[in-house]
């Protein structure tokens, strides 16, 4: 594969060489055939020379791609030999095509645009290869647990029994408690990190001097760098035994693994996209906004709160949003932090379960594939992409709509 | 005397009687870090009617309009030094809150900048944060009354609750003349307020400076002569950071003494 990308390098670099040199024995270095202006050619040598090279690339994409797939069609020795072909072919073709009116530019302009189009193509693709496998594994799941028992049912344990001797599970898919945990520890990590977010953009934006944002900057910076893992241990080791000292020396009993845990950490994780996304907006509304506030006599927070806040409200709302989609579907702090059980309780306290744990140990360790557990997945997944694909593009919408207004 | 300008006759024109005067400006200098962007500019401005503040860009006289409410104090590194007394009292003294200040002098910015609210929310905010009025039916007459006098009632009285920015340009710049007015300012800067203006809706401002002027304490400055020529009593024309000229507008556009004056407004330069 490697040996078939640069064999089909090499021809495009040729094939742009003799096409360039093709031309300029055609129509001459200058695109002048002749001295005169009518026999100016339409393109310069060197577009005749890209022409012959996309031709090569794209005929090479074709065999390339057949080989990946189809390896039994198209092995390693054909590759090659079929590469050469198709560069002989497009050499022996410009041959014919190249003369001075040949729209050589006209062709590699539309070749480039081909070329992005494909590039940007993957991404697209990509997307729906991914809800379709999600759509259909899915389904599979629906095949075997009804679609409302999962939407609307309160027990989760997805244990069954694999061997026929294996006795005792039966398997319950009631999402409602992995669910309910999830909405608790974003809720948790959402009170947090709103307000600290908020107050950190209003500070940076509106008050701090030069000198103390270039030093707080960087250091919200780094909390966005630290790898999730890092925060999932804090929240076990540190943070989750803190709370549990904290309720035994009042009196109560909290289990190491807990909804504040996991959430309080998750929440400090998200304060650096809520700062910096806010203080974007705080900073794109328009200082003659500002201006117009302060000439009538506002003072600096009357200032920030009835003129600068309400401006920028629609970005910060778009801000929480994503900050809230983030915190959905984060990881490794809930598996770390938040427990397995699948509670379904009101107490943050109390360990409770996230969608994406839940996720995490139904395919991790041996599995059949086809167990309504592992497929079980699927159909979490799904509703979890859906989830963060609404408020996802509410957020951006919002967003949009409050970009318009100052431009 | 009040003017820079050498000839003694000119200047005569421009003696203010002390009951007259509303600003009275000594050596001021104004510099953005290291830079001076005004070498110290004396003048006196009169109570009632229109002063312009011409000159090419860059010659500082907006900067040197920002110094009449402070709203240099908001720009990082900008300092002022010098001596301006608003009714004999330096708004630059230690005691001499800006918030108060720019209570008493409004201003006008050359983009009309309505706050994202409605109408009604824009003019009565200033109201609002000083505390100007007891009851709702007292503010609802400040809005009405500052609407009538920016000459806007007439086109927003039914949409009172529509957002601000949803107006015209030129609606827009009288709205923002309105907000101003209903703190009942002594004095109303505008920084070229027509600048983004079409000429239609420019005629409109114009004549609305001219129904303000008997009233308030008006400072435009702006980029056109002709503007300058129509609206102003009082023109100073200012170049490279100096105070060049200060006279009546009819004097400085018919017969100025500095040959730089005559030059930026005949069009030789500027």
């Amino acid at each position: 594969m490697i040996l078939g990308f640069a064999l089909s390098f090499i021809a495009m670099i040729a094939g742009g060489l003799f096409g360039r040199h093709l031309a300029i024995s055609q129509v001459g270095r200058t695109g002048e055939t002749g001295s005169a202006g009518p026999n100016r050619a339409h393109s310069l040598p060197k577009f005749h020379g890209y022409m012959l090279a996309w031709h090569i690339g794209f005929a090479a994409l074709g065999l390339l791609a057949l080989h990946g797939f189809r390896r039994d069609l198209l092995s390693t020795p054909w590759l090659i030999a079929g590469l050469a072909l198709t560069t002989l072919l497009a050499a022996l073709h410009s041959r014919r095509i190249i003369k001075p009116e040949l729209r050589a530019r006209d062709y590699v302009e539309r070749y480039v645009r081909i070329s992005l189009l494909l590039c940007s193509a993957v991404a697209v693709l990509t997307t729906f290869g991914i809800v379709l496998s999600l759509i259909f594994e899915s389904a599979r799941f629906f095949e075997k647990v009804s679609f409302l028992e999962f939407l609307t049912g309160l027990q989760w344990s997805p244990q069954t029994a694999i061997r026929a001797d294996q006795a005792g599970q039966s398997g319950a898919f009631g999402a409602v408690p992995i669910f309910a945990g999830t909405f608790m520890i974003m809720a948790v990590a959402m009170l947090i990190a709103t307000p600290i977010g908020l107050m950190i953009a209003i500070y940076l934006s509106e008050y701090a001097t030069a000198k103390v944002r270039g030093i707080v900057k960087p250091f919200i910076e780094i909390l966005a760098g630290v790898p999730t893992v890092v925060y999932g241990f804090f929240a076990l080791l540190t943070v989750g035994p803190a709370i549990r000292g904290l309720a035994e020396s009042m009196g109560f009993a909290v289990p190491t693994q807990s909804a504040i845990a996991a959430g309080s950490v998750m929440g400090v994780m998200i304060i650096p996209f809520i700062s910096s996304l806010s203080d974007d907006v705080i900073n794109a509304v328009p200082q003659n906004l500002r201006d117009g506030a302060y000439a009538l006599g506002a003072t600096k927070s009357e200032t920030m709160t009835q003129v600068i806040f309400p401006a920028a409200l629609p970005g910060i709302m778009g801000a929480i949003l994503l900050g809230v989609s983030r915190a959905i579907g984060e990881t490794m702090i809930v598996v770390m932090a938040a427990g397995r059980a699948a509670n379904l309780t009101g107490n943050p306290f109390e360990a409770v379960t996230t969608v994406t744990v839940q996720v995490v140990s139904l395919l991790t360790g041996d599995q059949e594939f086809d167990s309504a557990k592992t497929l079980a997945a699927f159909a979490l997944g799904l509703v979890l992409f859906v989830i963060t694909l609404i408020l996802n593009v509410i957020a951006l919408l919002i967003v949009r709509r409050y970009r318009e207004r100052y431009e | 005397m009040v003017t820079l300008s050498s000839d003694p006759q000119a200047a005569s024109d421009m003696q203010l009687a002390p009951e007259d005067l509303k600003f009275h400006v000594r050596n001021v200098r104004v510099s953005y870090g290291e830079k001076e962007a005004l070498h110290g500019v004396d003048l006196d401005i009169a109570k009632t009617g229109v002063t312009a503040f011409i000159g090419p860009s860059g010659c500082g006289k907006s900067t040197f309009l920002r110094v009449f409410n402070r709203m240099n104090d908001t720009i990082p590194g900008a300092r002022v030094s010098g001596e301006v007394l608003l009714d004999g009292e330096d708004i630059y003294g230690p005691d001499v809150d800006p918030v108060l200040l720019r209570a008493r002098v409004g201003m006008v910015f050359q983009k009309p900048n309505p706050f994202p609210k409605s109408i009604y929310d824009n003019v009565a905010y200033g109201p609002r944060i000083h505390g100007l009025t007891k009851s709702a039916t007292e503010l609802d007459e400040v809005v009405e009354k500052s609407l009538r006098r920016a000459a806007l009632w007439d086109e927003v009285k039914d949409r009172l609750n529509e957002q601000g920015t949803g107006l015209s340009g030129g609606q827009q710049q009288r709205l923002v003349i309105a907000r101003a007015i209903a703190v009942q300012p002594e004095v109303i800067l505008m920084d070229e307020p027509a600048s983004a203006l079409d000429p239609i809706a420019t005629a409109r401002l114009e004549e609305l400076i001219d129904e303000l002027k008997d009233r308030y304490c008006i400072i435009i400055v702006t980029h056109s002569m002709a503007q300058a020529a129509r609206v102003s009593q009082r023109t100073a024309f200012f170049h490279l950071g100096h105070l060049v000229e200060y006279d009546a507008t009819n004097t400085v556009f018919t017969n100025p003494t500095d040959s730089r004056t005559q030059d930026y407004i005949t069009g030789r330069t500027g």
